[in-house]
């Protein structure tokens, strides 16, 4: 957790017991003109120890661990594919944002007939959300009793998504990442009992290392986890052991607070969660405090609303999710079916398109860059005016999709009519309903 | 070896407890009542603080066939959901805690149409009812009056109230003895004042649920999701008028999006329709309950089935 101003200026010279720095209290070498104004600055991030030439080495020590981040930013790649799990920072996630989506994993096993197809269909799985190309993020091979060194070459050769290599016999979990080479790839699991071989392994392969206790012993996870820090790993993940919805809530939560809450370092790091096949409990581990994520099945009618929850609840609070500006087809209109516009408010478009929808009747929907304003706030803000409604009319060919010039504007704009008479010569401009809710019934008695 | 301090919350507040229905002793028909509310911790965080009883499950079923339901639920429910008496029944013996009779609007809706209805449904179950106007003011209000005095004594919870148009709809809960749904639009602030309002009318706040809307799945969870962890945060903290039980409608949500409703003509990777939609729904529903969901109303019987293990595996842990 980082420090305060105050918790700061007494680790700098001023504060300092030994005469020789304290000389230098206050020396306005850094810019600054006391150590107290300095620390106020590092205390707020504004300024860099670096610029103080007097520190001293415990002290420099004690403030960049405090920089550090609560729970470590963990990398794994391969071939291009990139995935940084950790360095959040909230427990909720209106209080800031979630930073880091879970990786969501699939696991096969090395005895598995089929296990290089599996691979490839994880591998080859994209699906388009509102304009985003969802995507799972890797494999767990798991060693069961086939060749796991071959299996890991094999899928990584097939695909090239990042790999969790599930095996607790050191020489097994060595021939993987042997197999592994040119992959950043997780290690699962040092145990109390391997610990000592698999930490060596994980230093000699730079790999990150899962640390894994049974049922959720908080006391034997962290020990265990210094243990492995201590021997030179660094990058750590955190297997607590439990696999159930109850004790995986109560252990995650209890593992996010203590890591935010009470700085406690030798468990600040990402979780890794087993969800078997069941999609509720994915969902749990996603929303509660899961780095990585592992599925028991590939199946694209329970995934797809897995990455969806995911980028929902990863959505910043601030920034909404945007949908592409441009011309929406909605029920395979035709050029004479109705033509409406609304603003690229996710929410917004989603509101209008599935009232349209949902009632069968076809239409065009435009969609207008409000810059992610709903149609209130946008039109309020200056970016939902006539002229942005003009512009979007013009940008997106409608003339070779329409064989009518009649569009209908959102009913909490209809001030706007006017302008947009002007702004599009030749055009009529009607003024649709306030809400969403009543389009269908708008389009079945106003439109014809 | 280091000792682990577990870091736990001491929380002030406690959502307030509220009883469905009413048996022959308490002067009505039912044959159990339903508690919701009273926790004193975050959703099934036991290590911290009470939760004396688990979020329950309200099926819906309408006064007629839905002609514009997904045909993966009519399917589901084989033919009960076109007889409002065969579909309350199916709805009980599929696991609903509580049965949410939900009006259409069409022509012959009017007062008596609603009590003959509102009769058969409750002498159909055991169940407490929760009874919800089509979401037009004037039948809503209606309607409900008339089905508030029909079923006087049942401690039944009517709705939807809305900033606009809640009056008519207390006033007969005042009246005989029921209980409010109020709903608003995903807004922490709306949602007091909505409660404030209701309560100055004289309807206790042990008689309000509270509805803080959600979007299904992709289509704005993310808002009702954060919105009711506010909501529970501040009753937790002791903010008064948020210490409601939340009631919300993942089934309606889920089944409006495409995603659950059309099976043809999809990209591949949207994988297999019924798996995808009962997915859409179950998601939705406990991605709600992990976020303070005391009622979630549910659509598809495969639903309550998936919905009630997690909640029951929820609510027997540690």
């Amino acid at each position: 957790m980082a420090l305060t101003g105050i918790q700061i200026y007494k680790l700098l010279p001023a504060s300092s017991k030994d005469p020789e720095v304290k000389k230098h209290g206050n020396c306005k070498e850094c810019g600054f003109p006391t150590c107290l104004a300095f620390a106020m600055k590092l205390g707020q991030k504004q300024a860099e120890l670096s610029q103080c030439p007097y520190v001293e080495e415990e002290a420099k020590v004690q403030l960049e661990a405090s920089a550090a981040p609560p729970i470590r930013l963990i990398t794994l790649s391969a071939n291009g594919h990139k995935l940084e799990v950790g360095n959040e920072t909230a427990l909720f996630r209106h209080e800031k944002t979630f930073y880091h989506q879970p990786g969501l994993f699939v696991r096969i096993k090395d005895s598995q007939p089929d296990a290089v197809e599996v691979a490839k269909s994880v591998a080859d799985y994209a699906v388009d959300y509102v304009g985003i190309d969802l995507t799972l993020d890797g494999l767990v091979i798991e060693s069961a009793g086939g060749d796991f060194a071959a299996t890991v070459a094999a899928v990584k050769e097939a695909g090239s998504l990042p790999l969790i290599l599930m095996a607790e016999d050191p020489a097994t979990a060595e021939a993987g990442l042997k197999a592994a080479q040119g992959t950043e790839s997780l290690l699962w699991a040092a145990t109390p009992d391997n610990w000592e071989a698999m930490a060596k392994l994980a230093a000699q392969y730079k790999a990150p290392l899962t640390v894994r206790v049974d049922d959720g012993d908080l006391n034997a996870l962290a020990a265990l986890a210094e243990q492995v820090a201590g021997a030179g790993v660094e990058n750590i993940v955190l297997d607590p052991g439990v696999r159930d919805y109850s004790r995986s809530l109560t252990t995650f939560t209890q593992l996010r607070r203590l890591a935010l809450k009470k700085n406690e370092r030798t468990v600040g790091y990402p979780l890794i969660a087993f969800a078997g096949d069941d999609p509720i409990l994915a969902g749990q581990h996603i929303a509660k405090y899961a780095g990585f994520v592992v599925l028991d099945k590939f199946s694209p009618g329970m995934v797809y609303p897995l990455l969806v929850m995911r980028a929902n609840i990863f959505t910043d609070p601030q920034k909404p999710i945007q949908v592409q500006p441009g011309l929406y087809e909605i029920n395979d209109p035709k050029p004479a079916d109705p033509l409406m516009v609304t603003t690229n408010f996710s929410i917004t478009y989603f509101a209008v398109a599935n009232e349209v929808e949902s009632s069968g009747l076809p239409g065009w929907l435009l969609v207008a860059d409000a810059e992610g304003m709903s149609v209130l706030t946008a039109w309020a803000a200056g970016k939902f005016d006539a002229e942005r409604i003009a512009k979007s009319v013009k940008e997106n060919g409608l003339g070779e999709k329409l064989n009518h010039q009649r569009l209908v504007i959102p009913g909490h704009v209809a001030v706007l009519m006017g302008e947009l008479e002007e702004e599009l010569p030749g055009w009529e401009i009607n003024v649709g309903p306030r809400e969403a809710v009543d389009l269908p019934n708008y389009l079945k008695t106003m439109w014809g | 070896m280091p000792v682990i301090e577990i870091p736990t919350e001491k929380w002030s507040g406690k959502v307030r407890e509220i009883t469905l229905g009413a048996t022959t002793a308490e002067g009505g028909t039912r044959t159990k009542t339903v508690t919701i509310g009273g926790e004193t911790t975050l959703p099934f965080l036991h290590f911290e603080g009470n939760i004396p009883h688990p979020p329950v499950i309200a099926v819906e079923v309408r006064d007629r066939a839905p002609a514009d339901w997904s045909s993966i639920l009519t399917q589901a429910w084989s033919g009960a959901s076109e007889d409002v008496v065969a579909w309350t029944q199916a709805a009980e013996a599929c696991g609903a805690d509580l049965i949410l009779l939900q009006f259409s609007l069409h022509n012959s809706l009017n007062a008596d149409y609603a009590r003959k209805i509102f009769r058969q449904v409750l002498e159909a179950t055991g169940l407490p009812l929760i009874v919800f106007g089509p979401g037009q003011a004037e039948q809503d209000n209606e309607i409900l009056v008339a089905i508030a005095e029909e079923g006087k004594g049942e401690n039944l919870v009517l709705g939807v109230c809305e900033d606009k148009n809640y009056r008519t709809i207390v006033a007969a809960a005042l009246g005989h003895g029921h209980m409010v749904n109020a709903r608003c639009p995903m807004d922490v602030n709306l949602s007091k004042q909505l409660n404030i309002l209701i309560n100055d009318m004289g309807l206790p706040l042990e008689r309000i649920v509270m509805d803080p809307t959600t979007g299904a799945l992709g289509y704005g969870i993310e808002y009702g999701y954060s919105v009711m962890e506010r909501l529970r945060l501040a009753a937790l903290q002791g903010d008064s008028m948020t210490q409601q039980p939340m009631l919300v409608t993942p089934g309606e949500e889920a089944w409006r999006t495409k995603e659950a409703r059309t099976g043809d003509g999809l990209p591949e990777a949207w994988g297999e329709w019924e798996e995808r939609a009962i997915n859409w729904e179950t998601l939705t529903a406990s991605t709600l309950l992990e976020s303070g969901a005391d009622v979630v109303v549910l659509r598809h019987p495969e639903s309550v089935k998936r919905v009630r293990a997690m909640i029951d595996t929820l609510m027997n842990g540690n």
